[in-house]
């Protein structure tokens, strides 16, 4: 039961994106098309939930030990950058075809905040491993839900006859703060802890 | 020890990702060789696999024009792949039109040779060689454009058609860059190949060309490029543009060494009587050959000056008879070309029979 409300709560009401404002860039410059932020979901998601996964072992058995919880920054930022970059390579070796969709925008997301966030956000809950992992999933999912409303809103606006200096980021950035306040009606409904 | 234990521990957590990078580059990243046929069989290698096809072509000294490095943001790399090579990347479709994507063309910095692959490029591209050169003269012909001078060592001579650019290798930390230049030399010399370059503020190439001096090496790919004359017997309208006038001098001094009986005009718009360069050399054309017109013009007017003062275009008016049968061969700024081609367009001259030299 807790972990579907963890679940629920990171893909609703504690979007990490909408709720948080955490992996701006790439919402805003990967939501023109819906295809490409299809692939960018899946990208986060999976990125999101495997960092996490190893970012907990990393800060539990090796950091805390030792008194060392202040190096946990950099220790993220180390373990997500090198996992990106294996999970590159694996998906572009075995799975040829994911790569072309998805596999192009993992380097676009080796410094994203939303990913730091998540494992921060896990270590400040303290929650445990598998806690955190599915919260980091719901996270993921989350995040892709803004994502792929967001492309689905925009590919809708290319008909719309929107003033010339809000073109662009930012009519985007308008639209995901209608988004945010819409998800605020979430959050009666679950609860983060 | 207490202030030892971060470091140790940092390391470790360092250490082992590496580790874990290093076996997976290993395991992963290594592909195989495999067999790469180049326009159905008439060049055939085989390349290491897993990287990208340009790199590929280049490894075997097939040249193909690509302005940006390799970065996908030219476009210019195009390469028709029949078999291999996967589906359309998301990074190559906005550089792709409808029919490009409809008959295989790919951009080959962005495809990856990991399979056996068949493509197609233009023939004329293996016809592109890598020459190594020396740098034999160079002048100030404008307070800003030099006019450069290469004695090819490595091949000998070069083949190509007036309105051809080559692509200078600039070094540019420890690699090198390509970089475009119009051959401002005329067809019949082939052991050498001139260049007119503008110093451009913090440009990469212009800098470096600009500070070569006699007997500095200097490697270039060529000739590329479609801005060459058409084989009809219109009426030719050359119009450059300042450091464009580079590919037109080309065009007017081989047309005019051939004998060709065309009539060629050349309209030539710089922004002061110091910028016109090889002013005399085509005032000195223009009384010799009947069938060649020489206008050019100042942006505004000089004390010395006596010629023809104004944009480019007002100053064509002038000269220009609408319906006649001409082909416009323009090369300059952006906007200079842009006013150009609708006045030609005014003047009756189809789209198509409008070539202008852009890669600014």
């Amino acid at each position: 039961m807790r972990y579907i409300s963890v679940l629920i709560a990171a893909i609703f009401a504690h979007n990490i994106a909408l709720r948080y404002f955490l992996g701006w860039c790439p919402l805003v410059s990967q939501s023109k098309k819906l295809s490409s932020a299809w692939g960018m979901g899946v990208a986060v998601t999976l990125v999101m939930t495997i960092t996490s996964a190893v970012n907990w072992p990393v800060y539990n058995y090796l950091l805390v030990p030792y008194g060392l919880e202040y190096l946990q920054y950099i220790a993220f930022i180390i373990v997500i950058a090198s996992t990106v970059q294996v999970l590159e390579m694996v998906i572009e070796r075995f799975f040829p075809s994911l790569y072309t969709t998805m596999g192009v925008f993992l380097p676009l997301i080796t410094v994203n905040c939303a990913i730091l966030g998540v494992s921060l956000f896990m270590i400040l809950r303290d929650y445990t491993l598998l806690t955190g992992i599915v919260f980091a999933l719901g996270s993921g999912i989350g995040w892709s839900v803004a994502i792929v409303s967001l492309a689905s809103i925009r590919e809708k606006l290319r008909f719309a006859d929107v003033p010339k200096p809000l073109q662009g980021p930012g009519i985007t950035m308008l639209i995901a703060g209608i988004m945010a306040f819409a998800f605020l009606g979430f959050s009666g409904m679950v609860g983060i802890k | 020890m207490g202030y030892l234990t971060p470091i140790i521990v940092l390391d470790i957590v360092a250490g082992s990702l590496a580790v874990v990078l290093v076996i997976a580059n290993k395991l992963f990243a290594e592909y195989e060789d495999v067999q790469l046929d180049v326009n159905d069989g008439e060049e055939e290698f085989v390349v290491e696999g897993g990287q990208t096809l340009l790199q590929a072509f280049t490894e075997n000294e097939i040249y193909i024009p690509s302005a940006c490095g390799g970065q996908g943001s030219c476009g210019f790399c195009t390469a028709k792949i029949k078999e291999g090579g996967g589906p359309v990347l998301p990074t190559e479709e906005p550089m792709l039109t409808r029919e490009e994507l409809i008959n295989g063309v790919r951009l080959s910095c962005q495809v990856k040779v990991r399979e056996d692959m068949k493509v197609e490029i233009e023939d004329k591209y293996l016809e592109v060689e890598k020459y190594s050169s020396e740098v034999i003269s160079t002048k100030d012909v404008t307070p800003s454009i030099k006019e450069i001078v290469f004695d090819l060592i490595e091949p000998e001579t070069i083949d190509f058609s007036a309105g051809q650019y080559v692509q200078v290798q600039v070094p540019a930390n420890g690699d090198t860059v390509d970089r475009a230049y119009s051959i401002a030399s005329e067809e019949s010399v082939r052991d050498k190949v001139m260049l007119t370059v503008q110093l451009i503020e913090g440009g990469l190439g212009s800098t470096y060309l600009h500070e070569l001096e006699e007997g500095d090496e200097v490697e270039f790919t060529g000739p590329f490029g479609d801005f060459v004359i058409q084989d009809t017997d219109a009426t030719i309208i050359g119009v450059a543009g300042g450091v464009g006038l580079a590919p037109l001098r080309s065009i007017v001094f081989s047309l005019l060494e051939k004998g060709v009986e065309r009539e060629i005009w050349l309209f030539y718009g710089t922004r002061t009587l110091e910028d016109l360069y090889y002013h005399e050399d085509l005032q000195e054309l223009a009384e010799k050959h009947d069938n060649f017109n020489y206008v050019p013009a100042l942006d505004s007017s000089q004390p010395e000056w006596d010629g023809e003062v104004g944009l480019i275009t007002e100053v064509m008016k002038d000269y220009l008879e609408e319906g006649e049968d001409m082909e416009g061969y323009l090369c300059g700024p952006p906007p200079m070309m842009d006013a150009t081609i609708d006045l030609l367009k005014d003047y009756g001259v189809d789209e198509e029979d409008i070539l202008y030299d852009d890669f600014s």
